[in-house]
């Protein structure tokens, strides 16, 4: 069953009049196939009182991007929760390398207690760090703001500087506290424009010497994606110069310019970044997917046509060829479980769009959709970024510009070569969830609690797949619910492998046993039927 | 694993944290008024509070954490989130409706020194709806300090003495503290098996741990009701139990409506089990039943029968206070020798004038004669450098200690709050006599899995 106009007028009429009409830009009903996407509004202010899932752009800088840079030491300047919150709750795997640096386990924390907030924190923070530098000898150091610091007027890129001269190493001080912004992506934005201005190019080295090397950009390595995608990118020949930024380290990310090709897996929270690398640098970008088979063999095959190597395009294939026949047959047993099946996909920045394919691979429709803290962009495609028109919350974040680097800017790529990918490839481009949806399906950004449980009674999905917080709430209502934020602790989910762990993992959900024990058994009995005081007739 | 921790103790002067031992304020509060029926805790500050909170409790407890927030940004940060607070209870009472609306403040809204009663007033509060608050800055305390102050709270708003003339009900307010709900339910069994009425309040029995039904009911029959928190001033007296989540409520009730509290450990292995049922024999003259002497018995067979499972192994313990001090003490029954003792909240709990967790674990680590490590407000980074100075055979705390468990191939023993990476221990009491069997059980079984791990062929054992 399909949500008609009138329908969404009667989940939505519980809604305060303002509230309504808030809400109403920000669903889309999927009309018949078109070019061009329908208008969605996005990456504005959640209202007051409204169960959302979005966190901050605290949440997004410290928990997301910077986070995972791994030789790096992090400190949470503020009071102790933000720092405890955002302590190994993401999942974003780390392996140290040569130099055995790795902090992921660690936690760091000013603590600010209430004589900080009245006299200011800046002593205590940059006590911290002398010790952080005493005990640990990281690569460098990250300092994220916290709502209060922003509020008090600690001045961090002060503290962060005075730190720098004292250690000889990078101290990158993030103002990202909370308000800022209306979401995580607010964060993102302030992370990456930081590494993008401080760290990426901070090197003397000016050319990698292995071929076919690129980074890969908005890839989190939560549940181990990234090693997935990295072992199949090595197998068929590249060389990954850096990952921003999961199981990332700050050494390589220095080394990022010299790519010759930046993929983008996670479009939402990265892609400001890669244009700035194709300007900077001359690096043009690849939109990826390595969620879902197909969405990877098509990655897989645009970066071969990228580096036109004859024996990359052969190698690509029959690594394609062998993933395929070895993984396919085992797909389709899990298939049969899933067949028919519909879903909703509501999830972060990109993932709301990347996981459809894989769930139709094993025989789910995806009915609804939408994103958590995306902007118009991941919807309706990059087109419409020109016309985005800039509100309060967003100027608020400042904007990066970069120039043409002239020492290190080279033409990567012939111009008409890659116009002439670009017929066929996603480079330089997204094309946003819209088009990809279905004719009767529905688009939600900033999907609230109330929503959630309304859509379900009237679409009744199989399965949700979505986070934390509203996980138990969908299991309580008889669907199984899966967690797409952390997988529910297992994964990888990405490439081939993790392809075959997803149709296991969500067969499981539905062939559990457990589901048909939620009515008792005396439920559908009549009670008459039962003897009568152990009677004898 | 956290080889980056050295042995030799370094001075830090920084008064940062590495590894904390302990949460913000906002989580503790949330997860009190999660304890009062029909209730919707609300965060008052930046999005990512409220989220943080919800997902922290909903992977502890696996069950929906509702709670809606403020949503402040720049602007309201600027110029005050009175009308963020406002909007917000319009909007979740028209579409969340619940009957109680909880808010508590966060670091950011308590900087800017917003005036919650005020914005509370100036709001359309629909009929037979009730809106109260607790301040609950993050940068004092911990969430431990939340979870008092928004306990305080519903004494502060609610409790009221219908009785004339001094007169008092028969039954006993009961605050449980910050524990699990199956704590909360073992503590009103124990209670209803002395024969006595009570309140308990908050309670979160039947809310974070409901039954799965095939229908999402966001508020389940769980929670302390208003009128019995009105009412919680005509009470015989009160029991707080664990003085840094539970006694400032208990002072509240004291003064506001002259009711004598008594102020107990966490009801957490014999003795302090023995401790809560004689204050309510003598507070009501009622002889504790032969049933719960058969389960106190059964707890001292299992102890003596097992005791040289544990006796004289050297245990590191560390979480929230109120636990903590009361796991101390059982290890100390149980003939161990705790020689690490931390929290990360700190010596009192406010407003309560309260003594140090130091002095009193020190004082019952002295009478048993166990010399060891207590700190108040310490991390976890501490206590990883004190086992390495000393090592201990068991580990006891939440799922944090898993790191220093395996940096150090120690047995580890989950207790406390947070549990993320376990199932099933919001249901399981480590209250009562019940909850010291389980303790037992648990301690016991970590030595023992340890022992059968590490033994040559030649000493793997049968019976043990």
């Amino acid at each position: 069953m399909a949500i008609t106009e009138e329908k969404l007028g009667e989940v939505l009429g519980v809604y305060p009049e303002k509230v309504l009409v808030n809400r109403r830009r920000h669903i889309v009903l999927k009309e018949p196939d078109t070019e061009t996407a329908q208008q969605i509004e996005a990456n504005t202010r959640t209202l007051p009182g409204i169960i959302t899932n979005r966190g901050c752009a605290f949440a997004g800088c410290k928990g997301v991007v910077v986070g995972p840079i791994k030789d790096m030491v992090h400190i949470v300047h503020g009071p102790v929760g933000c720092a405890f919150y955002t302590w190994g709750t993401r999942r974003n795997k780390a392996k140290a390398g040569d130099d055995g640096k790795n902090y992921v386990n660690y936690c760091f924390t000013t603590d600010m207690q209430e004589s900080d907030v009245v006299f200011g924190g800046e002593k205590k923070l940059a006590k911290l760090i002398d010790e952080a530098v005493a005990i640990f000898h990281p690569n460098a150091i990250s300092i994220a703001a916290t709502c209060p610091v922003g509020l008090i007027g600690d001045d961090i890129g002060a503290v962060a500087r005075a730190a720098e001269e004292r250690h000889g190493i990078q101290v990158l001080a993030f103002q990202c506290e909370g308000y800022k912004g209306v979401s995580q992506s607010a964060g993102h934005h302030i992370a990456n424009n930081m590494l993008m201005d401080k760290v990426i190019g901070n090197s003397d080295v000016e050319t990698c010497d292995e071929p076919y090397a690129v980074n890969l950009l908005g890839e989190y390595n939560i549940g181990g994606d990234g090693w997935e995608i990295a072992r199949i990118l090595k197998d068929i020949g590249y060389h990954v110069v850096c990952v921003m930024t999961g199981d990332g380290s700050y050494e390589d990310m220095k080394l990022a310019h010299t790519a010759d090709l930046n993929l983008v897996q996670c479009h939402r929270s990265i892609n400001y970044i890669a244009e700035m690398l194709e300007i900077k640098y001359g690096t043009p970008w690849l939109k990826v997917n390595f969620i879902g088979i197909k969405s990877t063999c098509d990655s897989l095959r645009a970066m071969a046509a990228y580096f036109g190597n004859k024996d990359l395009m052969q190698k690509t294939e029959e690594i394609i060829a062998r993933e395929l026949a070895r993984i396919q047959p085992v797909i389709d047993q899990y298939r049969k479980v899933c067949e028919g099946k519909t879903a909703f996909c509501f999830v972060g920045g990109s993932r709301g769009h990347h996981y459809q394919g894989l769930f139709s691979e094993i025989g789910i429709e995806t009915v609804l959709a939408g994103y958590e803290f995306a902007h118009r962009d991941d919807y309706e495609g990059r087109l419409v970024i020109p016309t985005i028109k800039k509100d309060a919350d967003s100027k608020n974040i400042p904007d990066l510009h970069v120039e043409a680097d002239p020492k290190r800017f080279r033409i990567k790529i012939a111009p008409e070569r890659l116009a002439k990918l670009k017929e066929k490839f996603p480079f330089n481009e997204y094309k946003g969830l819209i088009v990809d949806m279905k004719e009767g399906t529905i688009v939600v950004d900033d999907l609230n609690h109330f929503e959630t449980e309304e859509f379900i009674k009237i679409l009744h999905p199989d399965i949700v797949s979505s986070g934390i917080k509203d996980k138990y709430v969908i299991q309580k209502m008889g669907i199984p619910s899966k967690q797409l934020h952390s997988y529910d602790y297992s994964g990888p989910y990405s490439g081939f492998n993790g392809a075959v762990i997803f149709a296991r993992d969500i067969s499981m959900s539905f062939a559990s046993p457990t589901w048909n024990y939620i009515v008792p058994p005396w439920k559908n009995q009549p009670f008459l039927n039962a003897t009568i005081n152990g009677g004898d007739q | 694993m956290l080889e980056y921790t050295p042995k030799e103790m370094i001075k830090r002067d920084s008064g940062g944290m590495i590894n904390p031992a302990k949460t913000c304020q906002p989580v503790g509060a949330m997860y009190a008024a999660l304890g009062i029926h029909s209730c919707l805790p609300h965060s008052h500050g930046s999005q990512g509070c409220c989220s943080f909170h919800r997902m922290h409790l909903t992977r502890h407890f696996r069950d929906p954490i509702m709670a809606s927030t403020s949503s402040f940004t720049e602007g309201a940060s600027v110029f005050g989130g009175g009308a963020n607070l406002k909007t917000s209870i319009k909007n979740v009472f028209a579409i969340y409706n619940p009957d109680v609306i909880a808010i508590h403040t966060t670091c950011l809204s308590e900087t800017i020194g917003d005036d919650i009663p005020t914005a509370i007033r100036q709001s359309e509060i629909p009929e037979g709806k009730v809106v109260f608050h607790a301040n609950t800055p993050s940068y004092q305390g911990s969430h431990i300090t939340g979870f008092s102050n928004m306990t305080n709270a519903m004494v502060t708003y609610f409790s009221e003495t219908k009785l004339a003339d001094g007169k008092k009900e028969k039954f006993v307010n009961i605050i449980p503290g910050f524990v699990n709900p199956a704590d909360m339910r073992e503590i009103k069994r124990l209670t209803e098996e002395m024969g006595i009425k009570y309140i308990m309040f908050p309670d979160t029995s039947g809310v974070v741990d409901s039954p799965m039904t095939g229908k999402f009911e966001m508020y389940p029959s769980g929670g302390t009701t208003i009128p019995e928190l009105k009412k919680t001033g005509d009470a015989k007296f009160t029991i707080s139990l664990g003085r840094f989540a539970s006694q400032m409520a208990a002072e509240s009730l004291e003064k506001k409506c002259k009711i004598p509290f008594v102020s107990l450990k966490e009801p957490i292995g014999i003795k302090a089990t023995d401790e809560f049922l004689m204050a309510l024999r003598g507070a009501f003259a009622t002889e504790i039943p032969e049933s719960l002497e058969c389960e106190r018995g059964q707890l001292v067979d299992v102890m003596t029968d097992t005791h040289f499972h544990f006796h004289g192994k050297k245990v590191a313990i560390f979480g929230d206070p109120d636990v903590v001090t009361a796991m101390t003490e059982f290890c100390l029954s149980l003939g161990m020798l705790p020689v690490h003792v931390l929290t990360g909240t700190p010596g009192g709990a406010l407003g309560s004038g309260l003594g140090g967790f130091e002095q009193e674990v020190k004082a019952m680590l002295n009478e048993a004669g166990v010399c060891g490590n207590v700190k108040a407000a310490g991390d976890l980074f501490t206590l990883h450098q004190w086992i390495k100075n000393e090592p201990v055979d068991l580990l006891i705390g939440n799922t944090y200690g898993k790191y220093i468990a395996r940096a150090e191939d120690i047995p580890f023993v989950r207790f406390g709050f947070p549990i993320l990476d376990r199932a099933i221990h919001p249901y399981m009491p480590v209250t009562g006599y019940r909850g010291a069997l389980r303790l037992i059980e648990q301690i016991s079984d970590a030595l023992l899995d340890r022992c059968d791990r590490d033994a040559a062929d030649e000493d793997f054992e049968l019976v043990m």
